[in-house]
């Protein structure tokens, strides 16, 4: 019998399951200020220029602040569509497809419509990008309804899937036609009003993309809190036989879920392309998709906690490009630490599931 | 399309399997234990760079692959230690191991990109590899290639032969009747996970050791997930495993010979093809019914006493 053991609560901590994100936090702080100063930097320093310098300091600040919403908004709307499936036991981890195709079925017809001025015209790519996104999505979820194929792998191979067609598509189909044969679309953002995604209120970042993040989560707790769907996602990962029993049908939640999520993570790509990125290039996506993964952990995969995982998570983002910028510090740095924060997260979890025993039991049964 | 040579073709197919065949080889032995990493990705990745690193270094391939398998090892540890003791979910935890390999290897991998690897040998076996057609075919190879078809037959022979095998199955099937059987469930999957991350890292070596042969930041390009992939098409079968790589291997040798022969098809979609391929193989191993999955794969095991 070892000294420390683990006694399955009952039901889980909620102090301690809403605690552990911090906890989490600090632990990887430390954890990567040791891995800090064994890549040569001031522990305290980095930490200081991550965290704090691109919120509070008057050189950087007025900056770096409206970038935390820019960032945070794909984050977000990504993890809030991911969260639902998660915690049904549905695995999308291939947000970033979506995300991908979400951009280019939006973009691409915006750009069908240039120069046209209507009104209708962003609307409509807003409508196509999570057209786009979902049906993405809709590929391993019919697979998986269908023919019971694993989800988890298809949603990722067409990940790869995607990156060769926005590489096909930005330096062919879409390519801009007045760009000297240079790869890339036309600017949406810059050259064409009709279908740019602007900042609404200056110097906030605030675009129409963070807009339907903060209607994604309230969307989202609804459906979770007071809604029948959000209650069958919720049995049917705490006990998928009762939610059998109870009349849930999986396939409905299987396609509801993963649909969701790809048209969230659709529409993500569409604000990106047309606002922040600009236009479709072969590298306009940045790892969003996966990074959206830690996201929707982080936030225990419920509604408000995401978004301050996203921003967290965001401010993490604008941190490490300024510790690029002033410590030199490489950009891995920052996708390790983020790493790390996962697996503190994952491991602290057992706090919250676990009462830790120490010593030998009086009475062993 | 006349310039791609069939023996040729046939002869790189060995050598392009080999990776996936190293690590799906490797995960198999994993979920035989019941225990799902997703992780493959994260710890190719790194054995990769580490194995690059190190070869480049040292000047010796065979001081990199060993150093890699000991990095994959070391980095399945992490999941091990997360997943077996602190009990956590194992698919977010393979897919942040996954996700923390990435970052790691470009970490590592920044003062190595457009160096050249310190090459390893081929085998040239005597009269064999003399023999028309066969011999280029088969007996040309770097002694990897042969390493990784006897990891087979060992791994094939141990599981199914001996009384360790037996363990690691039963504690796979069924982790509460081999915990009461007084089996130890945690120490048995540890080894097997530390075996994992080993094959894992080998096989990412040899992507950067052999097959490119230099450091390229995310050069493992799904290889991990491909790996995974042929597990479940092999359902959890050695001699299996083999056949799903190397068809696997074919379909990405064939299309890069494509490439290079200038076909009408543009680039993107003959990249896109493994992994259309993979998702389509899979569905017909879905259609036929995932026979063969261990029994407690992917559970969580917590002895309650």
């Amino acid at each position: 019998m070892s000294l420390i053991r683990l006694e399955k609560r009952a039901a889980p901590s909620r102090t301690l399951a809403g605690l552990t994100p911090i906890l989490a936090v600090i632990a990887t702080m430390i954890a990567g200020g040791i891995m800090f100063a064994f890549l040569g930097f001031q522990p305290l320093e980095a930490i200081r220029t991550i965290f704090w310098d691109p919120l509070f300091d008057p050189q950087f600040g007025p900056y770096s602040r409206p970038q935390l919403l820019v960032k945070a908004g794909p984050l977000i709307l990504i993890a809030t569509g991911l969260a639902l499936g998660f915690k049904a036991g549905i695995w999308n981890i291939g947000a970033e497809g979506q995300y991908i195709m979400g951009a280019v079925v939006g973009g691409g017809v915006g750009l069908a419509f240039y120069p046209s001025e209507s009104g209708l015209i962003f609307p409509l790519m807003v409508l196509a990008g999570a057209l786009g996104g979902w049906a993405w999505a809709m590929i391993p979820a019919t697979l998986k309804t269908v023919f019971g194929t694993n989800e988890i792998l298809v949603s990722l191979m067409l990940v790869y899937v995607a990156e060769n067609i926005l590489a096909s598509v930005s330096s062919g189909l879409l390519r801009n036609p007045d760009g000297q044969g240079f790869p890339g679309s036309r600017n949406l953002a810059r050259d064409y009003p009709a279908a740019s995604n602007p900042e609404l209120i200056a110097n906030t970042g605030m675009h129409w993309g963070v807009v339907a993040a903060f209607i994604a989560v309230i969307f989202a707790y609804v459906l979770m809190t007071r809604h029948k769907m959000g209650f069958a996602i919720r049995l049917a990962g705490d006990a998928p036989r009762a939610a059998r029993f109870a009349g849930v049908s999986p396939s409905r939640l299987i396609l509801f879920c993963l649909g969701t999520a790809g048209a969230l993570a659709g529409l993500a790509g569409l604000f990106e392309v047309t606002g922040p990125a600009g236009q479709i290039t072969i590298d306009f996506n940045s790892g969003y998709g996966f990074t959206a993964i830690i996201v929707a952990f982080l936030g225990r995969l419920h509604p408000i906690g995401i978004l301050f995982a996203g921003l967290l998570m965001a401010l993490t983002y604008i941190g490490g490009e300024l510790a690029q910028l002033m410590l030199g510090m490489p950009a891995a740095a920052i996708q390790l630490f983020q790493g790390m924060l996962l697996f503190f997260l994952l491991a602290m979890d057992v706090f919250a599931n676990y009462r830790v025993r120490i010593g030998t039991p009086e009475v062993t049964t | 399309m006349d310039s791609i040579n069939p023996i040729l073709l046939i002869a790189s197919l060995m050598v392009a399997s080999t990776p996936i065949l190293l690590a799906a080889l490797g995960e198999m032995v994993v979920e035989k234990a019941g225990v799902l990493n997703l992780g493959v990705e994260g710890m190719m990745i790194t054995g990769a760079v580490v194995g690059f690193a190190i070869g480049v270094n040292s000047g010796s391939s065979v001081l990199g692959f060993a150093c890699a398998a000991l990095a994959g090892a070391a980095l399945s540890m992490i999941f091990a230690f997360i997943t077996q003791v602190l009990l956590s979910n194992q698919v977010a935890t393979g897919l942040g191991l996954t996700l923390f390999g990435l970052g790691l290897s470009s970490l590592i991998g920044k003062p190595y990109v457009g160096i050249k690897a310190p090459g390893f040998a081929k085998l040239d076996i005597p009269l064999l590899s003399d023999i028309p057609v066969l011999g280029p075919i088969l007996f040309r190879h770097d002694p990897m290639v042969y390493l990784s078809l006897l990891i087979v037959a060992a791994v094939w022979y141990l599981l199914t032969y001996t009384r360790a095998g037996l363990i690691l199955r039963a504690v796979g099937e069924n982790h509460s009747a081999a915990h009461a059987l007084g089996y130890k469930v945690v120490r048995v999957r540890f080894a097997a996970i530390a075996f994992g991350g080993a094959m894992a890292g080998l096989g990412g070596a040899y992507v950067s050791l052999v097959r490119v042969p230099q450091w390229v930041e995310g050069m493992t390009a799904g290889a991990g997930w491909i790996a995974l992939a042929i597990v479940v098409f092999a359902s959890w079968r050695p001699w299996r495993i083999l056949l799903g790589a190397y068809l696997f291997g074919g379909i990405t040798v064939l299309q890069l010979n494509l490439q290079a022969a200038g076909s009408s098809i543009p680039v993107e979609y003959l990249s896109m093809s493994p992994y259309l391929v993979t998702i389509l193989v899979l569905v017909i191993i879905s259609v036929r019914g995932n026979h063969g999955a261990p029994g407690s794969l992917g559970r969580v095991f917590h002895a309650s006493q």
